[in-house]
């Protein structure tokens, strides 16, 4: 079939501003959007500006705005988004060209949540084993890839680049409810500053936008009422 | 790189967005918030001139009566109640975050009660305005 891929360009260096540009290729209705950019970059423009590794959805490099939204280029196919196709990086973070943005905003707010394991106590000589039902806990958060699909469709961050965003609360909730962890003080401490949880003003652009399918909106209300009910 | 979180991208990408329900009902929601904000401001003034005049409190009543300004009132009933029963959804869910599967339906729900309530109070209004002018 043919597609027509509309795609947002921009190379600061050259460019005062954003413009679009048509790209037309043949495509098969189960090829993804990113063979497609990934067809246009090498035999049509090798001038666009494209990220993605694993082309499976596990790194989480590809996301992008794709017809509107916020999705992963390697899990979109063109028969779910049609023949004419618009693509702009996703919305928040600074543009280094094209398609790709800067994530070093976003990763530092991942970083201010201490997404590692806190445990003083002496390591034991075998695993610390945990009861499936306190992995449930927390299993829904241990499904993200950092992609920013969610922090990058949530009004809150569009209008303050100070709130940490979902997916670093996200990243919080694995740690706060592993049964085996000891930073949970610390990390509501984090999230309940201004620029913490309460910023979240449950719109559930996240949740749609997850690829991972995680429950977003869902995991910030469990933290908000955490910190809400650690506080009484 | 280019500059990021202006008011005016702001705006874009909020207007931009092809979010689902949720998205579409925070913008009502917020609209509702300022519509309630700026009749407040007028309600205070409007009250205010009482201590003024008689004159000029009644200068102003015709805020409320011309024909013409009728579609704000109806725009502000409906700004009222949507904000009230959106927000009890809000509430609901964030009390309740595993109710975050019936966020479409809870979603659908509030816009179903607002109309119901609020088309019977227009059609009683428009009805006023035509037997009584
Ligand atoms: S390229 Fe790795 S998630 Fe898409």
């Amino acid at each position: 079939m043919k597609v027509t891929v509309k795609i947002q360009r921009f190379n600061p260096e050259q460019d005062s501003a954003p413009y679009w540009k048509e790209y037309s290729i043949d495509a098969e209705p189960t090829d993804r959007v990113l063979d497609g950019l990934l067809h246009i970059k090498n035999t049509i423009d090798g001038t666009l500006t494209i990220r993605s590794s694993c082309a499976h959805g596990i790194c989480g490099s590809d996301a992008m705005r794709i017809n509107g939204v916020n999705r992963l280029a390697c899990k979109s196919l063109f028969k779910d988004v049609g023949t004419t196709v618009t693509v702009e990086p996703i919305a928040g973070l600074p543009v280094i060209k094209d398609l790709v943005v800067d994530m070093e905003p976003f990763m530092e707010h991942y970083r201010a949540v201490l997404p590692f394991f806190i445990n003083d106590d002496p390591a034991p000589q075998t695993e610390r084993l945990q009861s499936h039902e306190d992995h449930q806990r927390f299993d829904e958060s241990t499904k993200c890839i950092l992609c920013a699909c969610c922090t990058t469709s949530c009004p809150s961050f569009w209008a303050n680049e100070d709130y940490l965003g979902p997916a670093a609360i996200v990243q919080a909730h694995r740690f706060i409810f592993d049964s085996r962890d000891h930073g949970t003080a610390q990390r509501l401490e984090i999230l309940s500053d201004p620029d913490g949880v309460w910023r979240c003003r449950t719109i559930f652009n996240c949740t749609d936008a997850c690829p991972r399918e995680i429950k977003v909106t869902q995991v910030i209300g469990e933290v908000k009422k955490e910190i809400l009910y650690s506080k009484l | 790189m280019s500059a990021t979180n202006s008011p005016r991208g702001f705006l874009a990408k909020t207007i931009s967005y092809k979010g689902g329900i949720g998205h579409w009902s925070w913008i009502l929601h917020r609209l509702g918030g300022l519509g309630i904000a700026a009749f407040l401001i007028l309600h205070i003034l409007d009250i205010f001139m009482v201590g003024v005049s008689k004159e000029a409190f009644e200068a102003l009543l015709f805020i409320y009566h011309a024909a013409i300004i009728r579609p704000f009132i109806w725009a502000l009933l409906f700004g009222v109640f949507y904000h009230a029963f959106n927000g009890i959804r809000i509430i609901i869910q964030d009390f309740w975050p595993h109710m975050f599967k019936y966020q479409k339906q809870m979603a659908t729900a509030v816009w179903i009660i607002v109309l119901v309530l609020v088309i019977p109070l227009i059609g009683i209004d428009i009805m006023n305005l035509l037997t009584h002018g």
